[in-house]
Parts: structure tokens; C-alpha cells; sequence
């Protein structure tokens, strides 16, 4: 059942998801949003794509979901492993405090890793599920 | 930190071995074999630093929150121990690599084999109980490994496992007795407790069983005895490393090692004496109608390290002595021995003692090697196991409380060491050529290793002063606990002890010729089999495999309705249980105060719910759910939860797509369950919904401990950086949680896909 309708607009809407998947991560800190509902919002884009592209498209897939999870879980390991260099506890925040002219104070931190961790691995797990439920159909 | 880089430069050289082997291809045995000689001249080259009870401690902080120090320490009873290890590995290893040359996994051999180095030296050098704890159990798991090197074999596989599970066992029960140790002395360092007297503590005798289990199944004591033979499974070269010159010993060093802390009381006299008494026979009578080269070697290595645990366990000064002396003999004629029973398997095809005669013409070098080692085993002078031998003897004469049957014991067990080493050292080269002789002569790294042992007997038994003077004093002393001085030497004059070794000699030599009578008469005690330890075993573990299949029919029956009601009721009972002893419910509840539109979406939700039970299309139910999943995200909203409401609205749109694409393949919709399951199921989840209703109307009465959101608001800002406190909590205050909770969905997902891989495999077919 395919219809260039949603066809077309999954185009569009892919990316779309995709750039509010990234500002609902990054904004989460002090908004509601993070990376796991980043990741979630960012696996809807997949699925979109996944439902109206055409099977050898999928099958094209650079990016496997296994692949995800893997970096999303070593992102969120390597963040927790960073303070252990400055002998501190395991997943303690570090944090880089700056002032820029565009964005005003910046506050950059280890937190932000761990949820871009977050992120890729929900996108991931989600992907994993669907996209193996869809191959069977 | 001598000891630390030995230890380190051996685990690392064990895992850069498959590099090796790739770049040195049949030079890595010689290469490796070299390296651990130099190890084996290093630490001897120690040994002027180890008289007079003196040694070379090290110390590290291990894990300090637990007061575990990663504390070494050598002297001369871990020197002894020590120069054993690395100087029999050294030959094995070039022994090892030609006689497994054909295999595909030799590097794997390599790489094990100093493994096992590591995990015993480890064990020697320890001077904390918890680290000698880990390399005692590392030998165990190397032990299981290199059993089962012919990993295809099934028998090696059996024989393995029950090698690892019988000694872990008694791993896990030392355990516990070092624990109590530490209890009881009050440090777990053993330089630190030496001076404690302990046979009145409560704790002793708990402790002094725990450690016995521990040394009784490492050291294959009767009735852990039986696991020994069955490790012959192992290749040659491990049989003659880990279960005769080596790893067996373990527990023998750790008597030792602990006769100063746990030793000399009358409950360690009576108990470890009996326990090797009764091993040395066993052992001895076992080994007699084998007809197996390794098998004989086995059962003979069993009664010798009965002889060790009888020797501590009488523990005189003199006992100890003889212990030592016979812990290196032992050591050197036995890997020899074992060695030259691989040549003789690796160059005729077979161990089989009764088709195996007059070799020696076709392999001379192996067969000088066998008769030194075999006498040397049998005691004659002028070998280290002559006066080995002698002193056994002595220290036996001289407990006058246990004497009699003591000594007994001794002379059968050392009469049969003297049948054996005329079964397995001189009868398969003496006499006439059989039909299966050797296609071959053995190449020099074969026969190199057994011969240097062997000569080693003969001009240790020629000049045993130095030996006695520079290792076995200190050592002594070491278990003593008070200096002494050893004067070995071959001469005694004429006493009890020559008449008594004469008498050995003599009796052993009339059983060696009575040998085919015995393997004719043993034939009689078949009947006992089935009240061995071995048969023991053998059945505990198939019962244990019942409960386990039973257990896992019960459980894991497969059936994903009954999973869901068992998970639903056993909350269900406890949550209600507990609900029900708290009976505040909240006065202030109020329906009247809901505004109209909470009102209306509650019906809303209710209709949903409603029309999910009593629709017939899967597609209606699942936008039925949908409705009631988007209505509790309204909820969520109106009460200013944004982000629980963004999640939810992003979750239950996935759920859709998800039960869209399961919804594909399920059969018809049909009704399947009778009216009398479906009233149970209209039980179970009323229930459930009545107690999920009470603990939200209770939880918001309920105040268990002082609120910790105070904190989160407080600090959120201030310490994390972030206004969004959700945020914040999930990745930094709770990121660990997090971090638990993604690994958790990450091993769903691949739960589903690899479930749903087996299906697609099975389909295929």
C-alpha cells in the first residue's frame, strides 16, 4: 500500500523529525525534552521512512540498529569513565563553563555525553525492534 | 617488585602467545621454554636472600575500601614451590610444543599452560588470604581449560567438568575458612597471624573443616580422590604439569603455609594424619591392577600426595623435613615419568602396559630417563628418593602415639610406589621387542625433559648437602616457625630405617611379580563399584540435572498468558497485602472538586477501556488502547508534566506501529478461551486494577520517608546546571540508574531480534 502522498511528506518529515529530534536532546536540560525522548521522537523519523520506502531501500541501510545501541552504550560508558581520570567517582559530572558571544554562557558537560548516549541507544533498541518485526512481514 | 613482574611478565607472554606462535611457528616452545628457564634462574638465584626465615615482601593497595592488599611474599617454602613450577613448566613447555605439534590448537596450549604458571605462582607467592584465594581458584579454571584442550572429545569434557566442580567446590569452602581465619587472627595477611594460637577459638574447628575440604579436593584426597584419574583425559604434557609435579601440590603448600597459624593442635594431628594414612593406601591399592601407563601414574600420584598431607600432618620438625624432600623427589621422578609415558603413547600408539616390552633398543634416551626416575620412585640409593625415603621413615618412627599403623601405611604405600616404577619404568623397556614397537625415534625435546629430570635425582641423591642447607632448612623453618639445620646425606649407618627401606625394596619387588595375580584377583571387588565417590558423584549431578529440567518446565513452561497472570498476581497479593496494613486513606479526596474537563476525559477513557474488551476487530482494540495511552497524556498535561506527557505521546504511538506490525502476524481474531477461564482472568484483573487504584489514591497519603525532591529542586540548579529537574535527574544525579536501565532495554531488543532470527532460521528450513 503505498501513496505518493506519504511518500512525499515522509521525505520531508524524515529530516524534519530528525532536526526537533536533536533540539528536544539538547534543550532538555532546562526544557522539557532529553535524550530519550530525542531518541524516541528521532526513531519515529526511521519508522516514518522505514513504513513508505520500498524494501531494497531498507535493505540498503548503512546504519544497523545494533550499531547504535553499541555506541550509544560506549558514549554513555565513556562518559562515566571520563571522571575517573581526574580520580573522581564513576559518572560524576564534569563540567566546562564558558561565555560566547552567540549563545551568551555556556554550560558543557559530561551530562550532555551521557544523554546523546541515551539518545543513540533508545534509537537504536526502538529501531532493532521494529525494523526486525518488519523484515518478517 | 620482583614478584609482581613475574607474575605480570607471564600473564602478559599468556596472552601475546597466538602472536607468537604466528611469528615463531615451531620455535615458540623452545622460545617460551627458554624464557621460563630464565624466570626459574631468577628466582633461584633469590635464594641467598631466603636464610634464616628471612623474605622479599611486597606490597600494593589492592582494594582498600575492603582492606585487601595486594601483598606477595616469597621465601623459602614458596621458593621451593616456586622453582618447581617454573623450572618442570620450562620443560614441559618444550616438551609440550613437540608433542602436540600436530594439533590445531597448540597455541591455545601455550597460552593455558602459562596461564596456569601465573595462577600458581600466584598462589605461592600470596601473603593475603583473598589474593591467594583468586589464584587458587584461577588454577582450578586453568585445570578445567586444559583437561579439556581436545574440546571435541565428550569423555574430556565429562572429566573436566567434574574436576572444576569437585575442586571449586572445595574452593568455595576454603572461602569461607579463610574468612573465619581472618575472624579469628584478625588479619587476613599470613605475616601478620603467625603468632596467633587459635585451638580455642570457637571458630577452629568450623575453620580447620573448611580448609580441609579445600586442600582434601585440590590435593585429591580420599574421597575427593576420583577426579584425579579421570583428569588423565588431559594431554600428556598437563598430566604431567598440573595433576602430578604442580597444581595437586596446592593444597599441600597451603597445609604448609597454614601449619604455623592452624597447625599442632591434636584435631590437625589425628585428622590430617588419618586423612593422608587412608589416601596413601587407597591411592596405592587403586594403582595396582590399572594396566594404563597414565592411569598407573595416577592412582600412584594420589597415595604420594597422601604420603605429603600424612607428613604435615604429623608435623614434627623432622616430618616437615621429610616432606619437603619428598615434595621435590616426588615432583621430578613423577613429571618424568609422565613424560616418558607420552613418549611411549606418542611413538607406539599406546599405554597399555601389558603390550608394551623391550623399547629400549628404540629409545634410549627415554628409557635412561625412565629408570632413573623409577628408581629414584622406588627409593635405592643413590637417588634424592633414597633419602627421601629414609627420612619418611624416620619421622614415622618417631610419633610414638600414632606409630604403628602409621608406619604400616607407609611401607604398603612406598612397596607399591616400587611395583609401580617396575610396571611403568622397566617393564616397557626390558625383554623382547613386542609387535608394537616405534615407527620413530623420539626427537631430543621429547626424551631432553624427562632425562634432565631424572639425572636431576641422581645428583641431588649424590650431593645433597647444598639442597639440604640453602632451600630445604629455610623452608622447614619457614613451616616450623623456628630455624633449623638440615644435613642431608646418604649414609646413615646401619639402623631400623635401612632394615625397614630394605624391607620395602624387597616386598615391592615380590608384588611386582605377583602383578598379573592381583589384576586377576581385582576383577572380584568389581561389585564396589557402585559405592565409589565417583558413582556418588555421577549421580548427584543427573539428579541435579532432573530438579534443574523439572524446575524449568515448571517456570519457564512457555506460555506467555501465564507468565503475565503469575507476574499479575504475585504483585497483586503483595501490594495488597501491604496496602491492607495501612489503613489511612486520604480524607481529602473530593470528586465534586474535579474540573469538568478531567471529568470528561475520564469517561473518555473509560469508554476506551471498555470497547478494548468487547470489540472483535484487533485493529479497533489497538486504537482503543491508543485512546486510553493519549488520554493519559492529556492527564499529564493538565497537571504540568510536560515532558511525562511528551514521552507518553511519543511511546504510544510506537506502541500502535509496533501492534500494527504484530497484528500482521496473528491468526484470526477468534474467541479461544472458555467462559470459565475468561471469569478467572475477569478475577485477576479486577483485582489488579482495584489494587493499583488503592496504592494511587494511598500513595499520595503516604509519606514513608522525608521527601528527597527538596533536594533535587535545591541542588538541580545550583550543582547540575539544569532547570530541567526530570533532566537532571535522569543524567546526573541517577545517571547510574539510567545507564542500568538502557543496558536493560539494549538486551531486550536483542532478546526480540534474536527470537525472532530463530523463527526466520526455522522458517527457512
Amino acid at each position: 500500500m503505498q501513496s505518493s502522498l506519504l511518500t512525499i511528506a515522509a521525505r520531508h518529515l524524515h529530516y524534519l523529525l530528525l532536526i526537533f529530534s536533536v533540539i528536544v536532546l539538547l534543550r532538555g536540560h532546562n526544557e522539557p525534552g532529553g535524550g530519550f525522548i530525542g531518541g524516541l521522537v528521532a526513531s519515529t523519523a526511521f519508522i516514518l521512512s522505514a513504513i513508505t520506502g520500498s524494501a531494497e531501500k531498507r535493505q540498503q541501510r548503512k546504519l544497523v540498529p545494533h550499531h547504535w545501541i553499541m555506541t550509544g552504550l560506549l558514549v554513555c560508558l565513556f562518559s562515566g569513565f571520563l571522571p575517573l581520570l581526574s580520580g573522581k567517582p564513576f559518572l560524576t559530572s564534569l563540567w566546562i563553563h564558558a561565555k560566547t558571544d552567540w549563545f551568551g554562557a555556556v554550560h558543557l558537560g559530561t551530562p550532555l555525553l551521557f544523554d546523546l548516549g541515551v539518545y543513540l541507544t533508545v534509537i537504536g533498541v526502538i529501531l532493532l525492534m521494529v525494523y526486525t518485526l518488519f523484515e518478517d512481514v | 617488585m620482583l614478584l609482581t613482574t613475574i607474575l605480570f611478565s607471564v600473564f602478559l607472554l599468556s596472552l601475546i602467545t597466538p602472536l607468537l606462535s604466528k611469528w615463531l611457528k615451531g620455535f615458540t616452545g623452545p622460545f617460551l621454554s627458554l624464557v621460563t628457564g630464565v624466570l626459574f634462574f631468577v628466582l633461584l638465584s633469590r635464594i641467598p636472600l631466603l636464610q634464616h626465615g628471612h623474605s622479599i615482601r611486597e606490597q600494593m593497595d589492592w582494594i582498600p575500601r575492603l582492606e585487601i592488599q595486594w601483598s606477595l611474599s616469597l621465601d623459602a617454602l614458596s621458593l621451593a614451590f616456586a622453582l618447581l613450577i617454573t623450572g618442570i613448566g620450562a620443560l614441559i613447555l618444550l616438551y609440550g610444543g613437540r608433542y602436540l605439534a600436530e594439533s590445531p590448537n597448540l597455541s591455545r596450549f601455550y597460552g593455558l599452560t602459562l596461564f596456569f604458571m601465573l595462577a600458581m605462582l600466584g598462589l605461592v607467592f600470596a601473603d593475603q588470604l583473598i589474593v591467594l584465594f583468586v589464584f587458587w581458584e584461577l588454577t582450578s579454571i586453568s585445570s578445567f581449560l586444559l583437561i579439556g584442550y581436545n574440546h571435541e572429545s565428550k569423555a574430556a569434557g565429562k572429566a573436566a567438568l567434574q574436576a572444576l566442580l569437585v575442586t571449586t567446590i572445595g574452593g568455595l569452602a576454603l572461602l569461607v575458612g579463610f574468612i573465619f581465619i581472618g575472624f579469628m587472627t584478625g588479619s587476613m595477611t599470613l605475616s601478620q597471624m603467625l603468632t596467633a594460637s587459635l585451638s580455642e577459638h570457637p571458630l577452629y574447628v568450623p575453620a580447620f573443616i573448611l580448609i580441609m575440604l579445600g586442600v582434601m579436593t585440590k590435593s585429591a584426597q580420599v574421597p575427593f580422590h576420583f577426579w584425579l584419574p579421570q583428569a588423565m583425559q588431559a594431554p600428556t604434557p598437563v598430566s604431567a604439569y598440573l595433576h602430578s609435579a604442580t597444581m595437586v601440590k596446592a593444597g599441600i603448600y597451603l597445609l604448609a603455609r597454614l601449619y604455623p597459624v592452624m597447625g599442632g593442635t591434636e584435631l590437625w594431628h589425628f585428622w590430617v594424619t588419618l586423612i593422608g594414612g587412608i589416601t596413601m593406601v587407597t591411592g596405592a591399592l587403586l594403582a595396582l591392577p590399572q594396566t594404563d601407563l597414565k592411569k598407573l601414574l595416577a592412582y600412584s600420584t594420589i597415595s604420594a600426595l597422601g604420603i605429603l598431607v600424612t607428613l604435615l600432618g604429623i608435623g614434627s620438625t623432622l616430618a616437615t623435613k621429610a616432606a619437603i624432600v619428598f615434595l621435590i623427589v616426588h615432583s621430578l621422578y613423577k613429571a618424568s615419568l609422565f613424560m616418558v609415558a607420552g613418549i611411549i603413547d606418542h611413538e607406539t600408539g599406546t599405554r597399555d602396559v601389558t603390550k608394551l616390552s623391550g623399547l629400549a633398543r628404540f629409545l634410549p634416551g627415554t628409557a635412561l630417563a625412565a629408570i632413573l626416575a623409577g628408581l629414584s620412585m622406588s627409593g635405592f640409593p643413590p637417588l634424592l628418593g633414597f633419602i627421601s625415603k629414609e627420612l619418611m621413615y624416620d619421622a614415622k618412627f618417631q610419633i610414638p602415639e600414632l606409630c604403628n599403623c602409621i608406619l604400616i601405611m607407609g611401607v604398603i604405600a612406598n612397596l607399591v610406589n616400587v611395583t609401580i616404577a617396575g610396571i611403568v619404568a622397566v617393564r616397557p623397556f626390558v625383554g623382547k621387542p613386542s609387535e608394537t614397537v616405534p615407527h620413530h625415534k623420539a626427537p631430543f625435546q621429547l626424551w631432553f625433559g624427562p632425562l634432565l629430570l631424572g639425572a636431576l635425582g641422581l645428583f641431588l641423591g649424590l650431593f645433597p648437602l647444598r639442597l639440604g642447607e640453602m632451600l630445604v632448612a629455610p623452608a622447614v623453618s619457614a613451616v616450623q616457625a623456628e630455624t633449623t639445620h638440615i644435613h642431608l646425606k646418604l649414609w646413615h649407618g646401619i639402623n631400623p630405617v635401612l632394615l625397614l627401606s630394605l624391607l620395602t625394596v624387597s616386598l615391592g619387588v615380590v608384588v611386582y611379580f605377583l602383578r598379573h595375580a592381583i589384576r586377576r584377583f581385582s576383577r572380584f571387588f568389581q561389585v564396589f563399584d557402585k559405592l565409589t565417590p565417583s558413582r556418588l558423584y555421577f549421580q548427584t549431578i543427573d539428579a541435579l540435572f532432573f530438579v534443574a529440567r523439572w524446575h524449568t518446565r515448571m517456570i519457564q513452561h512457555g506460555n506467555l498468558r501465564h507468565y503475565l497472570m503469575t507476574i499479575i498476581l504475585v504483585s497483586t497479593t503483595f501490594v495488597g497485602f501491604r496496602l491492607f496494613q495501612l489503613d489511612t486513606l486520604p480524607t481529602d479526596f473530593n470528586f465534586l472538586e474535579s474540573r469538568f474537563y478531567e471529568l470528561v476525559l475520564g469517561v473518555l477513557m473509560l469508554t476506551a477501556a471498555v470497547a478494548v474488551l468487547i470489540s472483535d476487530s484487533r485493529l479497533a482494540a489497538v486504537v482503543s488502547i491508543g485512546v486510553v495511552g493519549y488520554g493519559v497524556a492529556l492527564f499529564f498535561i493538565l497537571d504540568s508534566a510536560p515532558d511525562l506527557a511528551m514521552t507518553q505521546i511519543v511511546v504510544e504511538t510506537l506502541t500502535v506501529i509496533l501492534f500494527a506490525l504484530v497484528i500482521y502476524r496473528l491468526p484470526q481474531f477468534k474467541q479461544i478461551s472458555r467462559k470459565r477461564v475468561r471469569i478467572r482472568d475477569f478475577i485477576v484483573a479486577s483485582a489488579f486494577g482495584a489494587v493499583m487504584t488503592t496504592l494511587v489514591l494511598k500513595a499520595s497519603a503516604i509519606q514513608f520517608h522525608p521527601s528527597i525532591s527538596e533536594f533535587f529542586v535545591e541542588k538541580s540548579y545550583t550543582e547540575a546546571f539544569g532547570k530541567n529537574i526530570v533532566n537532571v535527574i535522569l543524567v546526573d544525579f541517577r545517571a547510574l540508574d539510567t545507564l542500568g536501565e538502557i543496558t536493560v532495554l539494549s538486551v531486550a531488543a536483542m532478546g526480540i531480534f534474536a527470537l525472532m532470527s530463530t523463527r526466520k532460521k526455522k522458517k527457512d528450513n
